[in-house]
């Protein structure tokens, strides 16, 4: 035991150790000199904190919390078993009953960071389709975010097309832009088709961003129309934008439910299975008779199919895109949220937007730390639950299975 | 029965990984109903053979036939529709399906679902496992498991010609026995026409009609399993004796 104890401390004075290694220059290091004393103070207050907190841990270890842990395990296994009998669609009915009374109760701030992790949903689903259930690592996917956002932009500012309209044309052209960035990836694997992928997503951030004629480069793209609806009022149909922030909540939210449907449908049929198997092993499933190369193809357009539709609603939501809103690090925050929800999975993808969205609002009041704090979140998460918040499907149970 | 028209006919086939020739000329016949075996050792070019007649490999020169028709020129996933599959060397199964969705793959190409669930009793009838470990992860299962898996995925195809790329590979005597029984039944009580590559020459030549022998790439010897398993250089060379 006493080992045991001491090996932990050891481990926590070597972790701080290297904390202040890390946190001295990037606070310490000044123009004017070296400086110890802003460093040193969250310093000792991340360590403080941390003793505490492992100090709490050895006292649970030994069994000091045993008058609260023992009732507790009681009231969280008869809490489970009820939600285990929970049928799956009541569930499914509560969450989707607070997803539609959530305007009412909540405030703009929130309006506006809830419309951001739904389109991040959108996009974390449909690379979850690529990298998730194909296997194909894509660095660029942010690209058919942008394609799906300037193909509404322009129709709509040059040729006033309805965003409704757009809607299947933007996810039309997102497919084609994936085919075009599929096509020549299809006989790569791993390391250099991320890399292609990344070129990718730069060369078509790039484009817009030079091609002034067609896109008015860095300056973007303004006066881009709001969905519009044909609403009844009393005498006739009268056509009414939909502005108001509730307005577009409720329109991204439905695009949301449509393309978790869609991937859910896509999950569980034969093409979505046929995913999966060109995931684990290409030659294997060319064997059983798959087009590899189509099926690769077709899993690059499907998924730029959502990222158009989101794209779309961005656009239509800010009324002004430019390219700086589709820079790799927005690829990298997709793919982060695809992996820290746990790949393949669905509700896990929807668990890693709303945490990659919503966590670093919450650590606002960290300012400048954010980041910071961020990644060690990230970090810690990757190493306690490296398959994801929510895995794929169940792993390997020899006999609880069985029938 | 050599009367018969060949089910599988492959003429000088070579076939190269880069410049380097992994088969040469390579010849051989199967016709309908039979089991042949494929024997060499190491690096003989046995496995190349089979992923050249699938596809996977397209040969450089010589042309492979199937049935009537020149199939050297087409894509692989064309094949398991007319009837050709293959369970390759190392099984191969998808690790991260369950046992169902692999057997699944296999009929991947086919729409009669109502043949596919009695294709899928027939599986289950051969490795009842299978049945027993059906929502387990494919790569969760132990490795003669898999191997049946990797049967069991074939046979969802119906395929009419099956080759097996060392099917006995790493597995308990006790096993191997298992498999090579049901490689007879299959043969047997299906009509399925079998190439079966081995190592285990004994067994392989004991379940067959015919045999042939390859050494670095070449066609040695090709001779009816009795008189294969009789040759003392055989004996010698792959036996062990
Ligand atoms: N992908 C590859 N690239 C280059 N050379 C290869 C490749 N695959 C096989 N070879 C070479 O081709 C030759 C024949 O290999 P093959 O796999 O057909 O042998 P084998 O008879 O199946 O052997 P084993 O009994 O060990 O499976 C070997 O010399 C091997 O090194
Ligand atoms: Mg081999």
């Amino acid at each position: 035991m006493t080992i045991r104890v001491s090996k932990l401390w050891f481990g926590y004075a070597l972790a701080m150790a290297w904390f202040y290694v890390l946190l001295w220059p990037l606070l310490g290091i000044k123009a004017d000199g070296l400086e110890f004393g802003a460093s040193f103070a969250i310093w000792s207050k991340v360590a403080v904190a941390s003793a505490i907190l492992l100090g709490l841990y050895q006292l649970k270890k030994v069994g000091a919390f045993g008058f609260v842990e023992r009732p507790a395990k009681v009231v969280g296994k008869a809490a489970g078993a009820v939600a285990a009998r929970v049928p799956t669609w009541v569930a499914l009915a509560l969450v989707a009953a607070v997803a539609v009374a959530f305007p009412f109760f909540t405030e703009r701030y929130a309006h506006d960071v809830a419309i951001s992790v739904l389109v991040y949903i959108i996009l974390g689903l449909g690379l979850n389709v690529v990298v998730g259930l194909a296997g194909l690592l894509d660095l660029g996917y942010i690209a058919f975010f942008g394609v799906g956002a300037y193909t509404y932009a322009l129709l709509s500012v040059h040729f006033g097309l309805s965003f409704w309209l757009c809607l299947p044309i933007a996810g039309g052209f997102a497919a084609i832009a994936g085919c075009i960035i599929g096509y020549p990836t299809l006989r790569m694997r791993g390391d250099y088709l991320a890399i292609v992928t990344l070129g990718f997503g730069e060369i078509v951030r790039i484009v817009i961003n030079n091609w002034m004629s067609l896109t008015n480069g860095p300056n973007g793209i303004l006066g881009i129309k709001a969905p519009g609806i044909y609403w009844w009022n009393g005498k006739g149909f009268e056509h009414m934008l939909l502005n108001s922030l509730e307005q577009l909540y409720y329109i991204i939210l439905a695009l949301a439910v449509f393309t978790i449907v869609a991937v859910y449908r896509l999950n569980h049929s034969r093409i979505g299975r046929a995913f999966e198997a060109v995931r684990e092993d290409q030659t294997a499933a060319e064997l059983m008779g798959v087009d590899t190369l189509r099926i690769k193809l077709l899993a690059y357009a499907l998924g730029a199919v959502f990222g158009g539709l989101a794209g779309t609603f961005f656009a239509a939501r800010m009324k002004f895109v430019s390219p700086e809103s589709f820079t790799f690090i927005e690829s990298a925050m997709v793919l982060s949220m695809v992996v820290l929800g746990g790949m393949g999975s669905i509700p896990g993808v929807i668990l890693g937007a709303v945490t990659l969205i919503a966590l670093p609002e919450v650590f606002r009041g960290f300012e400048l730390y954010r980041m910071f704090v961020f990644g060690g979140v990230m970090a810690g998460m990757m190493i306690f639950r490296p398959k994801g918040l929510w895995p794929a499907k169940r792993m390997g149970a020899r006999s609880e299975e069985r029938e | 029965m050599t009367q018969q028209q060949p089910i599988l006919e492959l003429k000088n086939v070579t076939s190269a990984y880069g410049r380097i020739k992994a088969i040469r000329e390579v010849s051989l016949k199967v016709y309908p109903g039979e089991v042949v075996s494929i024997i060499g050792a190491n690096g003989a070019g046995k496995s190349t053979t089979l992923m050249s007649i699938c596809g996977v490999l397209h040969p450089e020169q010589g042309e492979v036939w199937y049935d009537g028709v020149r199939i050297d020129g087409l894509a692989s996933d064309l094949l398991p529709a007319r009837g050709l599959c293959q369970v390759p060397e190392g099984r191969r199964i998808f690790p991260r399906l369950s046992v169902e969705e692999n057997l699944d793959m296999g009929a991947f190409f086919r729409k009669d679902a109502a043949a596919i669930d009695h294709d899928k009793n027939r599986v289950f009838q051969l490795f009842p496992i299978l049945q027993e470990r059906r929502k387990q992860y494919g790569g969760t299962l132990s490795g003669g498991e898999q191997q049946m898996l990797a049967m069991g995925r074939a046979l969802m195809s119906r395929p009419r010609l099956l080759l097996l790329d060392e099917p006995s590979l790493g597995l308990a005597p006790l096993i191997v026995q298992q498999i090579f029984r049901i490689i007879r039944e299959i043969n047997e009580a299906d009509g399925v026409t079998v190439v079966l590559v081995e190592q285990n020459a004994n067994l392989a030549l004991k379940s067959s009609s015919r045999g042939y022998v390859l050494e670095t790439g070449n066609v040695v010897m090709e001779d009816s399993a009795e008189a294969l398993l009789a040759n003392p250089d055989i004996r010698k060379a792959y036996l062990g004796e």
